[in-house]
């Protein structure tokens, strides 16, 4: 019998049980609420909201490129409007959000086996100031002149110049929605790191934790020093284009005149944009690759392989995220030894995520799979991220990446790594954890047929995408128009690609039609329907009350994975569940 | 060589020192600091994520005074004062970093305080800190004023590059803000003190929790954090 880290000893509690803040309204019950788990979902309501807008944004987009110069309300400006917001919700407001605010704020407590996160009451203004951001955001919608549409990359001089759309209002908004984002992430982010590293139950080593709270909590450090450089970027760009300062601003002649600016540095924006832009990207792909590890140790009734290792390769992936942001300034002059450091560093961070595809393969290899929603959609992730990864090898190697660069091919592969895979693990992860929030199951078909649909539409959407960009098609351009080197096809492609991207999104509507009607309508699910280790599902109420937990905090015997243990009575042992033979006898105090 | 074994007690063996420690502390359950409230490691963390802020700003003023064509001004000549008819490089500067330096004594010795109970002499010397950063930031209100009359703006001054406005008031200006928050976030503990909340349980107005004498020192370590922070500004800004 495999018995890894099971206590003899119950070790005394360190720290005395918290007291939390009893709400005794409905105001501050359900608006301002101190609660982890009700913070969860205002985040995630929040962020997805935001996130459809988005979506939708992504669908003007491909119309304009399948069919070009055929509707009237897509002008070059509203174009580039389009694409800026599109990326930068979908990156910032919606995945990092969602991830961190709302899996993580749900999950941390209950898996760790505490009460609450350690500072209910600035969890909660980590939500609102959230909320506040996404309201300056949505509100440079309707500020004169429209949103901003430099890019989501913002880059100086043009993000604050006359002729870029958005240059009256809409830029000046997104610059302080970004530091609300910022200063509110922080709040929520200094809560989930110290509830992990300080907040745990008796018995819950780090060792014994759950892979999503590792996950969740190495993303949520690389945030926490990450985003100060786009906080500082931010700032100094929201001063150059407010007060008239040149921190990114070189002098200029446009349209003859010779602007005030002069003497700043547009590639140190870049290199502050990229020293936290790189690091964004494995704050989205970590805690999904925790919760990708659990699903997958869940539904295939078997222990993820190479727990340890599974944790160093996160650290190690978060450690090298911060000396690779190079690679995405190739083009940006650089200086060849830069060059051959950034795409060594780059291919390096290859090994860690390999060992993790690795891993989950070898969960998988003679496991008793069960194909259930979750389960698809987190296999689906590990073929779409082994995908878009592949082809993140081209780009981070300088010679292949420069022609490859600003082409569609760019753009198919951070959709596929970035965009789908992390998707798909959103979208598992809820169906995995909806009966425990609601109680009540979702509709198994509907949550095949919207699994379906989505993941094999994805294919059909960034497939040929690659395609386009090998042959050259660039990307954020308006129109082709007439062009030597990109055949007609070109188009008819691109029809056949907005044709899939709009019948995916419409999709979509069946989650949350299967979502809203079984909060309803779905049939009880129990506590602990997936027959599942972790300590979340071990909670005496489900959905789990205020404080989580009974009188007592549930005790931990053994690490989060004991799933068909041989000779044990069912084919899971929870987390709490004390070991068979002994015992436990009290540590003297 | 019987000194230098470990002794054979359960309480040694459930604390080790050493590499053996710190390998203890991080494999044991609920706290991986064992001596840290949950307040004192938040505040660790998020200075770490503010010095990664701070050192962006000093990284960025780095390279814009690099890449700027147009002189730097010289910093001993524009923070001279003329005192008595003799133009004295960097005095006030000199003197601002010698009260905030000071104000770090008195902090500390307000935590050794805090954590004997002692609590009027404790609320004194948090008085005494809070009184030497307002003068700190009062005369770093006197510098902004007089450079603002000089004609230096964060778009250009006199005497050369606009970037040298534009990184004083930016950074200067944020790190101002935060003794500006150290400084009520001081009256505010030290009001707690003085009228004993933390003897006897007094719930916090917005959190609704009970304080401790802890959030003294983790007052403490913001405030020495916002002074090394200074060193680094008078190093980097001021002197090169």
């Amino acid at each position: 019998m495999v018995d890894i880290g099971t206590v003899e000893v119950i070790p005394p509690a360190e720290v005395e049980d918290v007291e939390l803040y009893h709400p005794k309204s409905w105001v501050t019950k359900y608006v301002f609420c101190q609660d982890a788990k009700v913070i969860a979902i205002q985040y995630s309501i929040t962020a997805i909201s935001i996130g459809l807008v988005a979506l939708v944004l992504s669908w003007f987009i491909r119309l304009q490129l399948a069919f070009p110069g055929t509707f009237s309300f897509i002008t070059p400006s509203n174009y580039y409007q389009f694409i800026t917001m599109h990326g930068m919700i979908m990156v910032i407001y919606l995945l990092t959000a969602l991830f961190l605010g709302g899996f993580g704020n749900y999950l941390i407590p209950l898996m760790v086996g505490a009460r609450d996160m350690v500072f209910p009451y600035v969890n909660m203004l980590s939500f609102w100031v959230y909320f506040l951001a996404v309201l300056v955001l949505v509100a440079s919608f309707f500020a004169p002149g429209g949103p901003t549409g430099a890019g989501w990359t913002l880059y100086p001089p043009q993000a604050i110049l006359a002729g870029t759309p958005g240059q009256d209002w809409g830029i000046i908004l997104m610059l302080a929605s970004l530091i609300l984002f910022i200063i509110g992430f922080t709040m929520g982010g200094l809560n989930y790191v110290v509830t992990v590293l300080q907040g745990r139950t008796r018995g819950m080593t780090m060792m014994r934790l759950p892979l999503t709270v590792w996950g969740i909590f190495t993303a949520t450090i690389l945030a926490l020093l990450a985003f100060p450089a786009l906080f500082v970027a931010s700032v100094m760009m929201l001063l150059d284009r407010v007060l008239g300062t040149s921190f990114f601003m070189p002098a200029i002649v446009q349209a003859g005149e010779h602007l005030k600016y002069g003497g700043g540095s547009p590639i140190l924006f870049q290199h502050l944009f990229w020293f936290f832009g790189h690091p964004e990207v494995y704050i989205v792909a970590l805690p999904a690759f925790g919760i990708v590890s659990d699903l997958i140790s869940t539904h295939a009734r078997k222990n993820i392989f190479g727990y340890r290792m599974m944790v160093w390769a996160l650290v190690a992936i978060a450690v090298l995220s911060f000396i690779v942001w190079g690679h995405h300034m190739y083009i940006s002059g650089m200086n060849p030894p830069f060059g051959f450091f950034f795409a060594t560093s780059t291919l390096i961070i290859a090994i860690p995520t390999a060992i993790k595809v690795y891993n989950w393969v070898l969960t998988l290899w003679r496991g008793d799979i069960h194909l259930t929603v979750p389960m698809l959609f987190a296999l689906g992730f590990i073929v779409t991220f082994v995908n878009g990864g592949i082809t993140g090898l081209f780009l981070g190697n300088v010679i292949v990446d420069v022609p490859l660069s600003a082409t569609m091919f760019v753009v198919a592969h951070f959709h596929m790594v970035m965009g789908i895979a992390p998707i798909l693990v959103v979208f598992g992860g809820i169906y995995h954890w909806y009966p425990k929030i609601t109680g009540r199951m979702w509709n198994e078909r509907l949550g095949q047929f919207h699994f379906w649909v989505t993941f094999l539409g994805a294919y059909l959407i960034y497939f040929p995408m690659h395609y386009l960009g090998f042959i050259g098609v660039p990307r954020r351009y308006y129109e082709l128009g007439e062009t030597a080197f990109v055949p007609p096809s070109a188009g008819t492609l691109n029809v056949f690609i907005t044709a899939a991207a709009l019948i995916v999104g419409a999709a979509q509507m069946v989650f949350f039609f299967n979502l809203i009607w079984s909060l309803f309508k779905g049939k009880r699910a129990g506590g602990n329907p997936w027959r599942a280790t972790t300590l979340e599902w071990q909670t005496p109420q489900t959905p789990p009350g205020h404080g989580n937990w009974g009188k007592e905090l549930p005790i931990v015997y053994r690490w989060a994975y004991d799933y068909s243990v041989p000779g044990a009575e069912q084919d899971f042992l929870p987390q709490n569940q004390p070991p068979a033979k002994r015992m436990p006898v009290a540590a003297p105090s | 060589m019987t000194d230098s074994a470990p002794p054979n007690t359960l309480e040694a063996r459930a604390h080790p020192g050493g590499w053996q420690g710190f390998a203890a502390d991080w494999s044991s359950d609920q706290r991986a600091f064992k001596s840290a409230t949950w307040g004192k490691a938040m505040i660790w963390i998020f200075l770490l994520s503010d010095t990664f802020i701070f050192s962006c700003f000093l990284l960025s003023y780095m390279t814009v005074r690099m890449s700027t064509t147009a002189p730097w001004p010289n910093p001993s000549e524009v923070f001279a004062l003329t005192i008595a008819g003799r133009k004295i490089p960097l005095i006030l500067i000199a003197i601002m970093t010698f009260i905030l330096i000071s104000s770090s004594g008195t902090m500390a010795m307000a935590v050794n305080f805090g954590y004997r109970r002692d609590r009027v002499k404790c609320a004194v010397l948090m008085l005494a800190t809070a009184a030497f950063g307002a003068s700190f930031v009062g005369m770093q209100a006197f510098e902004w004023t007089k450079l603002i009359m000089e004609g230096v703006r964060p778009w250009g001054n006199p005497w050369g590059a606009a970037q040298f406005g534009s990184c004083f008031f930016l950074i200067t200006g944020f790190h101002g803000t935060h003794v500006t928050i150290g400084v009520i976030f001081l009256l505010i503990i030290a009001r707690k003190v003085w009228r004993g909340d933390f003897d006897s349980g007094r719930r916090g107005f917005f959190t609704s929790r009970k304080g401790r004498y802890e959030i003294v020192e983790t007052m403490g370590l913001y405030w020495h954090f916002v002074d090394l922070v200074w060193v680094f500004i008078f190093a980097l800004f001021y002197l090169w």
